[in-house]
């Protein structure tokens, strides 16, 4: 019997590499794509980038403008994923299983978060830009939306996870729905929503530079605006600007899950 | 009057699983008495049907002269002040301070805002002191209780239960993760408690020699009926092997040696 069952595992694995290896070559077939021609491509495509997008003088002359739409950029990023945190966090709280005031609540908010979150943050933008147009809130409430999704996924687990057990010696002592979710839940699950919201604010900020592109606001604007005015150098600054702040976002972000975990 | 009167208590789950199956007992003030019983028996399921934490199916469970089945709102919290509840996986707030999860203890007794913003008075935090002092933890008093060893959680949750001035405590297989040595310092405590703050203990066990060595009383439960509710001393091997259902000498356990330690 034991052999047998390591010769399933060795034919599984097999079958799966060859499925993989055919549906590798069959879209490479059917896309007509070369990869000695796509690989031979790189180094020209490196040169052309190094080249047209090193930000010149002209391009340094505009970074305060950049900077200012940066700046709009990182404060709807962060403002939108904790607005959405907060409001998050109460519906992931209605909706687990522990803290759940009724089982009822239990599909509606898990449905509601998974429609939310399950929209790419592209298609909210386009559908927003209908209703809010041009403007700072149509980026806002598309990255609001889709981190309100996220949130209310990751806490109803996390609050699943960690709160059961002070749950219930929270209800055996007598104490009120109110008092036993503020005393334990939120301390219990503290540092993994602070987590969440930090790497919530690092892609909105990445997504917010898309976004804008989509719905002309922000760095994204800047980018698009340059980028198709021919004007390389401009844009690669736009884009050494993003890269930097995601960066030190990223590391500051780090920094703080370092302290509270 | 009886502190606790349970009369014909069932509890079902869904439609086909019968928990407990019109179990009848009372108890004294002042008792300490044991559950025994498989996994599964129902041991858990009867104790929180005491503090309803799991609604009661059908039957009468009388606390303190007040009706259990029926309760709602503030008067189920009242009623669960009054009982005390220690668990198995100690069930504290990892990343709070002992003192904090001590002072839980309290929040039965608050109203919205002071249970929701967690204000307890300078009296309160002080007895919290004393009694984490008495039960040893002096010296962890402000660690964090991820800190702690099992015992030393273990003891948290008794001080927890015991700033609720409880008349009864609820002991959920309290000693089921510690190794021998600290459950013995727990059982040490729930007796002292007992004898000396004259608080009624119900404790579920797993382990037969423990149970017959503390309490005055056993209560063996199997599938869900109550099949032995008398003294340690009554209790005879066959009627170990009826509640665990066991063929003689197939649990670890010598009675005589037992019965000599005691």
């Amino acid at each position: 019997m034991q052999h047998d069952i390591f010769r399933q595992r060795r034919n599984q694995r097999l079958i799966f590499f060859g499925v993989l290896i055919a549906l590798t070559y069959g879209s490479m077939v059917l896309t007509a794509f070369d990869p000695v021609a796509g690989l031979a491509a790189i180094p020209r495509a490196f040169i052309w980038g190094a080249s047209s997008f090193i930000p010149d003088e002209a391009a340094m002359r505009r970074l305060p403008r950049i900077l200012q739409r940066l700046q709009e950029t990182v404060l709807v990023s962060i403002s939108s994923a904790t607005v959405a945190s907060a409001l998050g966090l109460v519906v992931a709280v209605l909706g687990a299983n522990t803290t759940r005031p009724h089982p009822w609540f239990s599909i509606p908010t898990r449905a509601i978060a998974s429609i939310f979150r399950n929209v790419d943050v592209s298609v909210w933008a386009l559908v927003l830009l209908f209703s809010f147009g041009q403007s700072g809130y149509t980026g806002f409430f598309a990255l609001f939306f889709v981190t309100f999704g996220f949130i209310v996924r990751v806490m109803i687990e996390t609050i699943d996870e960690v709160g059961t057990e002070p749950v219930e010696a929270l209800r055996a002592s007598g104490a009120s729905y109110m008092a036993t979710i503020s005393q334990s839940v939120i301390p219990a699950c503290l540092p993994q929503l602070i987590s969440w919201v930090l790497y919530m604010i690092e892609t909105n900020i990445r997504s917010a530079t898309l976004i804008g592109i989509l719905t002309g606001t922000g760095i994204g604007f800047a980018f698009d605006l340059y980028f198709k005015s021919f004007n390389y150098g401009a844009a690669g600054l736009v884009v050494f600007v993003i890269v930097i702040t995601v960066l030190l976002i990223e590391a500051l972000s780090n920094t703080i899950r370092r302290s509270i975990l | 009057m009886a502190l606790l009167e349970v009369e014909s208590l069932v509890k079902r789950y869904g439609t086909e699983t019968l928990a407990l199956d019109q179990v009848s007992f009372t108890m004294e003030a002042g008792e300490f008495a044991a559950i025994i019983g498989r996994s599964g028996a129902g041991k858990s399921t009867l104790l929180r049907c005491i503090n309803r934490l799991i609604d009661i199916s059908s039957g009468e469970l009388r606390f303190d002269g007040v009706s259990v089945p029926g309760l709602r709102g503030t008067a189920l919290r009242r009623h669960r002040t009054q009982i005390g509840m220690i668990f198995q996986h100690y069930n504290l707030v990892n990343r709070l301070s002992v003192i904090e999860n001590v002072l839980h203890g309290r929040l039965g007794y608050k109203g919205l805002v002071q249970g929701v913003f967690g204000i307890y008075s300078e009296e309160e935090k002080r007895e919290a002191v004393r009694i984490i002092e008495s039960l040893g933890l002096g010296e962890q008093i402000y660690k964090r209780c991820d800190q702690l060893s099992g015992g030393q959680k273990q003891r948290v949750g008794i001080a927890r239960a015991l700033i609720q001035q409880p008349k009864l405590l609820l002991c959920d297989e309290p000693i089921a993760s510690l190794d021998p040595n600290a459950a013995k310092i727990i059982m040490d405590t729930l007796r002292e408690i007992n004898r000396e703050m004259g608080i009624t203990v119900l404790v579920n066990l797993h382990q037969v020699d423990v149970a017959l060595r503390y309490a005055d009383r056993i209560i063996g439960v199997k599938g869900g009926t109550i099949v032995y509710d008398g003294t340690p001393d009554r209790l005879s091997s066959e009627q170990i092997h009826q509640i665990y259902g066991s063929e003689a000498g197939d649990l670890i356990l010598d009675l005589s040696e037992q019965h000599y330690a005691a």
